[in-house]
């Protein structure tokens, strides 16, 4: 009952009333990015980070985690009335809850949606708190061979796996961590790739590579599109659920969250592939086939049940390793290395009270979060009202905004252009954007690992495969990597190009 | 998403200009690589070396991207729109050239005009006046509250610091 009475102390840390009230706005923020279509968590984090900079760091990152679960509730409202996934965790949402809103039962979708979401994070947040500190124990055996395999597992999965294309999504990883040797190597002081620009010493920012990506990639792309997106569904009747909706919601709930956790959990793809997975679940369980693909209850529930738990999840391997597997668990990594503090398992034994404040900071985010998202609802869906040439100019203006906080200078203002026509070209080309902020992240931390396991045998390769821990993981990636690949060429693709996602 | 692209069997032009870049890109770090100090120490491995695998890898993919290209299996795009993105680009490069010029508020204001008329919004002139607002406030919030250094011009020195 350790994890128990830290929790409780995590808790009075959590009432604090600063953190209550950065929490709020977390949480606040992340249902607003999660509800306006275009811009997700990944992004409203990035665009945070130098915003903190002055802030205090338990607070900020408490901040950052409400907008990942703000994210993941707020993204299934605008699934539910527009048919455009606020966020890609939601798509699956949008095929059932766009139906659903579609016969007037906008009402009880969002609300199936809301309290799914709740659920699910209240368990799954209880799971992360009994979990992490096992998860610690065993991170403290492992050794830098083992962490490398652990950082290839998640190269392959982010990048290889899902998605329509594993040359493309490879070739994103590839950019990432060619992006990541520049400026001086950790280990040498050598000077990499820097061509003699003083500001390319100190490594190419996060935050730029990441907003640009997400925030002036994806203005151009929806900028260039010809076609108009769909209108917005009004609820209509009253977002209240009848007896027949909660029998049949609640167990697609509870299904959702124990899909949704062991997948955020492992590194193997993020919410995305969570709810992908319950709904395919749901799908075969119903005692209503004939109502799939006309507004199914269950197949809004369990996936946002599902996103939300995995959305959890993947604070496991985040907390506990170190180890990013999503796109915004890897600039929530950005946001601790900017305090000075290195997840892993070390931070449990240095900051315990951060660690457990943020936890606890989660379970009181969710009860915010149902009370924003089901009484409130009207609040967010006039937040669609926004006219886009205002809600994306003001995103250019934050994203730049950023950048010049952290470094005025036009170097930094050039990448940040560079990058973002980057991202246009990449959702031109179906490259996914997500494995080149990974690979920018977990590169340098993994080189410094394979360097270390090396040092420490002398040189000698057959270290990284001398231990069952990072054979097995190795051989794992290796499936993660070939099988897909087989999968693809025999025509079966299509499921993995629809559980692939960008910004989750 | 990129599922409801068509694939047609003929060679695309366009994944030989990106198995190029990626070439290209493989071939600046080699070179960069090849001016380090080898200094591997007991690992045996160097800064260059982790380096000059990534090359190897990038330099395997423009390959594969090559074949790919040739049996015309990218994703054709649909038709692209292109003054809107010329517009947004414009701002963007605007407001790259101004910023030290006319302070953060001005150039804000004219990136946030111009990426508005990109997304069709006339005229431009009223663009960049809910451009100047939101941009006065965003500076008085993070530069005056929140001690985020934002570059400062004429207007700023007038209004802030007079």
């Amino acid at each position: 009952m350790e994890s128990f009475s830290l929790l409780m102390q995590g808790l009075s840390t959590a009432l604090e009333p600063m953190i209550l009230f950065y929490a709020l706005i977390g949480v606040t923020l992340g249902t607003a990015v999660g509800v306006l279509p275009g811009i997700g968590p990944a992004l409203t984090v990035a665009l945070l980070l130098p915003v903190t900079y002055g802030l205090d760091p338990a607070g900020s990152l408490i901040m950052f985690a409400g907008i990942y679960y703000g994210g993941m509730y707020g993204g299934s409202t605008t699934s539910i009335l527009l048919n455009t996934p606020g966020e890609s965790a939601s798509i699956v949402t949008a095929i059932e809850g766009n139906q659903m809103a579609r016969q007037g039962r906008g009402g009880p979708a969002l609300a199936t949606a809301a309290i799914g979401s709740f659920v699910a994070g209240l368990i799954a947040t209880l799971l992360l708190a009994f979990l992490a500190p096992q998860v610690v124990k065993l991170a403290l055996t492992l050794g830098p061979r083992e962490y490398f395999a652990l950082m290839v597992l998640a190269f392959v999965t982010v990048s290889a796996t899902f998605g329509d294309s594993a040359l493309r999504g490879l070739t994103s990883l590839f950019l990432g961590l060619a992006l990541a040797c520049v400026g001086i190597d950790g280990l040498t002081g050598a000077a990499r790739l820097t061509y003699g620009v003083p500001q390319l010493m100190d490594g190419i920012e996060t935050t730029t590579l990441a907003v640009a990506l997400f925030a002036i990639g994806e203005a151009l792309a929806v900028a260039a599109m010809l076609d108009p997106p769909d209108g917005m569904h009004r609820v209509k009747g009253s977002v209240k659920m009848t007896r027949e909706d909660w029998r049949r919601s609640w167990k697609a709930w509870l299904r959702g969250t124990f899909i949704g956790f062991p997948i955020g959990s492992m590194p193997a793809g993020g919410a995305d592939v969570a709810s992908f997975l319950s709904y395919a679940a749901e799908r075969k369980l119903t005692k209503h086939p004939e109502e799939f693909g006309h507004g199914a209850i269950e197949g809004v529930a369990g996936p946002e049940a599902a996103n939300n738990a995995a959305a959890a999840g993947t604070l496991v391997p985040l907390l506990t390793l170190g180890l990013p597997t999503t796109a915004t668990a890897a600039i929530m990594l950005a946001g601790f290395q900017q305090f000075g503090l290195q997840p892993g398992p070390l931070l449990f034994v240095m900051n315990a009270e951060l660690v457990w404040g943020l936890i606890a900071s989660l379970l009181i985010a969710n009860v915010m979060l149902v009370v924003l998202n089901l009484p409130l609802i009207g609040l967010w869906i006039k937040l669609l009202s926004i006219p886009r040439p205002w809600l994306y100019g003001g995103i250019l203006l934050f994203a730049t905004l950023g950048t010049i906080g952290v470094n005025p200078s036009p170097v930094e203002l050039g990448m940040l252009i560079l990058f973002g026509v980057m991202g246009y070209g990449m959702r031109l080309y179906g490259y996914p954007v997500a494995p080149v902020v990974v690979g920018l992240i977990l590169g340098p931390m993994a080189e410094q690992q394979l360097r270390r396991a090396l040092s420490i045998a002398q040189g000698d390769w057959m270290t990284l495969v001398s231990t069952p821990v990072s054979a097995v993981l190795l051989g794992v990636s290796a499936v993660f990597l070939v099988v897909p690949m087989i999968m693809r060429l025999r025509g079966r693709g299509q499921v993995l190009s629809q559980v692939a996602g960008d910004a989750d | 998403m990129s599922e409801g692209f068509p694939l047609e069997r003929r060679p695309r032009w366009a994944a030989f200009v990106i198995a190029a870049g990626l070439a290209g890109l493989a071939a600046m770090i080699l070179w960069d690589a090849s001016g380090l100090k080898q200094d591997g120490g007991y690992a045996g491995v160097g800064p260059a070396d982790v380096p000059r695998i990534i090359a190897y890898g990038l330099l395997l993919l423009a390959g594969l991207t090559v074949i790919s290209g040739l049996k015309g299996d990218l994703p054709r795009p649909p038709p692209q729109a292109p003054a809107p993105v010329l517009w947004i680009m414009g701002g963007l490069i605007g407001q790259l050239l101004l910023l030290h010029v006319a302070g953060f508020i001005l150039s804000g204001a004219i990136l946030f005009g111009m990426t508005a008329r990109g997304f069709g919004q006339k005229p431009l002139w009223r663009n960049i006046l809910v451009g100047f607002a939101l941009a006065f406030v965003i500076y008085g919030i993070f530069d005056r509250l929140l001690k985020l250094n934002l570059p400062g011009g004429p207007l700023e020195l007038l209004i802030f610091r007079g």
